[in-house]
């Protein structure tokens, strides 16, 4: 019984309590990039997820085969074989979608959530654990993404999922890379109030896959030990 | 010779990666704590953008184009940046250690940054020729530090506001970058 509540955590911490976005702070970068459009936060979240779940798996299987000391190469390189991959399938069934991705789908290979997920679960746990994490880490993001998207191009261009609003003005400010920073931090904030606890003050050093090779990170722990 | 300035003029005022493209937001909000640190990572970032430009040239026309392997660029990229600043960091430490004391704190931190994948991609996308590219990745370069560099005085100013509990920390200091943002917006519309 306890195993499956286990298993169930797995999937769920992701989607609100660890969210990737929202509370680890985590891929940054296409989320402010790609949510002008709801539609589109969807599509790259979902192509997050495909990526995440997949590399978690083949992760965890070949994490007794993998050398300690050049295991970052090697996640990187499992990754950027699924990221080939879903250019490739989407680029064929959804050629609409691959061109407003654009160069952030190719992106996805350094997004430090797959990387950050591949060093602190998958090369620690075994695949049905693995790949329950990368389902609810990947939907965490797809869910922040989606929302970010619909704040922006409900304020921004008056418009919901291509259907017309019909607003009777709209701030294009929003969906301009200003208004990203904006509803990103507005959007955090409100998590922190809902959540009822402080925001986080620094972007997420701690949870970054290189942390411990970082002399940066390290160096101010140490400091901020010493002070 | 005016081409390549628009390039390079584009590459960091109007279509600055950071703020207009949004690549590199984690060293951006990481490093953007002091002055000089954000110097030393902009240095950095700049330094193997170039470097990377021109390996990634090379390889991407003389490897994978003959044999008909482009669709190979994400990972061939992605490898040729991590070994090269995996050399990048063991050259400087053997041959230049004042130099690697200054940057290489940062370089660790580089192959994941996704503004270094992100220009040697543009690169070959846009079909630039090894001189404009190497232009373009230091425009790009030299934008990302400009960004950083203003990032970190506008971030010491936010820290000593009076603000609400729940926008304290990283939530002021996305809203600052949107102002930041906001600024470079002016720049729009400068090349026509």
């Amino acid at each position: 019984m306890s195993e499956k509540k286990g298993n169930l955590y797995e999937l769920t911490k992701g989607i609100i309590k660890e969210n990737p976005t929202l509370v680890t702070l985590l891929g940054m970068c296409p989320t402010l990039a790609v949510t002008t459009m709801a539609s589109n936060g969807i599509g790259m979240g979902l192509a997050t997820t495909f990526v995440l779940v997949c590399s978690n798996i083949v992760i965890s299987l070949l994490k007794n085969v993998i050398p300690k000391a050049v295991r970052l190469p090697c996640f990187i390189v499992v990754i950027a074989s699924f990221v080939t991959l879903i250019e490739f399938l989407m680029k064929g069934y959804l050629p609409a979608l691959y061109d407003s991705l654009g160069l952030f789908l190719s992106l996805i290979t350094v997004n430090c959530i797959i990387l950050g997920r591949a060093e602190a679960f998958a090369s620690k746990n075994g695949v049905f654990k693995s790949a329950l994490d990368g389902v609810g880490m990947g939907l965490g993001f797809t869910l922040a993404l989606f929302v970010m998207g619909s704040i922006r191009e409900i304020l921004g261009a008056g418009q919901w999922m291509g259907m017309d609003l019909n607003l009777p003005s709209t701030m294009t400010l929003f969906i301009m890379p200003a208004g990203g920073f904006f509803t990103l931090g507005v959007v955090i904030a409100m998590v922190n109030k809902i959540a009822n606890k402080k925001p986080p003050q620094e972007i997420g050093c701690a949870n970054c896959p290189n942390a411990k090779n970082c002399p940066t990170f390290n160096k101010e722990v140490t400091e901020g030990a010493d002070s | 010779m005016k081409e390549l300035l628009v390039i390079l003029l584009s590459a960091m005022l109007v279509d600055n990666f950071v703020l207009s493209k949004f690549m590199g937001i984690c060293p951006f909000l990481g490093v953007s704590k002091k002055l000089d640190s954000a110097v030393g990572m902009g240095a950095a970032v700049t330094f193997v953008m170039v470097c990377a430009t021109i390996c990634t040239y090379v390889i991407y026309s003389f490897i994978l184009v003959p044999m008909e392997l482009e669709y190979l660029k994400t990972i061939a990229f992605i490898l040729i940046i991590a070994l090269f600043v995996q050399l990048v960091e063991m050259i400087l430490k053997k041959k230049v250690p004042s130099l690697y004391k200054s940057l290489g704190v940062y370089l660790p931190l580089i192959t994941t940054n996704c503004a270094v994948l992100g220009v040697t991609i543009l690169n070959i996308d846009n079909s630039y020729t090894i001189i404009q590219s190497i232009v373009n990745s230091l425009g790009a370069g030299l934008g990302f530090t400009l960004a950083l560099v203003i990032f970190s005085g506008v971030r010491s100013r936010v820290n000593s506001a009076d603000i609400p509990e729940t926008f304290k920390g990283i939530p002021s200091t996305l809203i600052a970058a949107s102002v930041v943002s906001v600024s470079f917006m002016g720049f729009a519309g400068l090349f026509g």
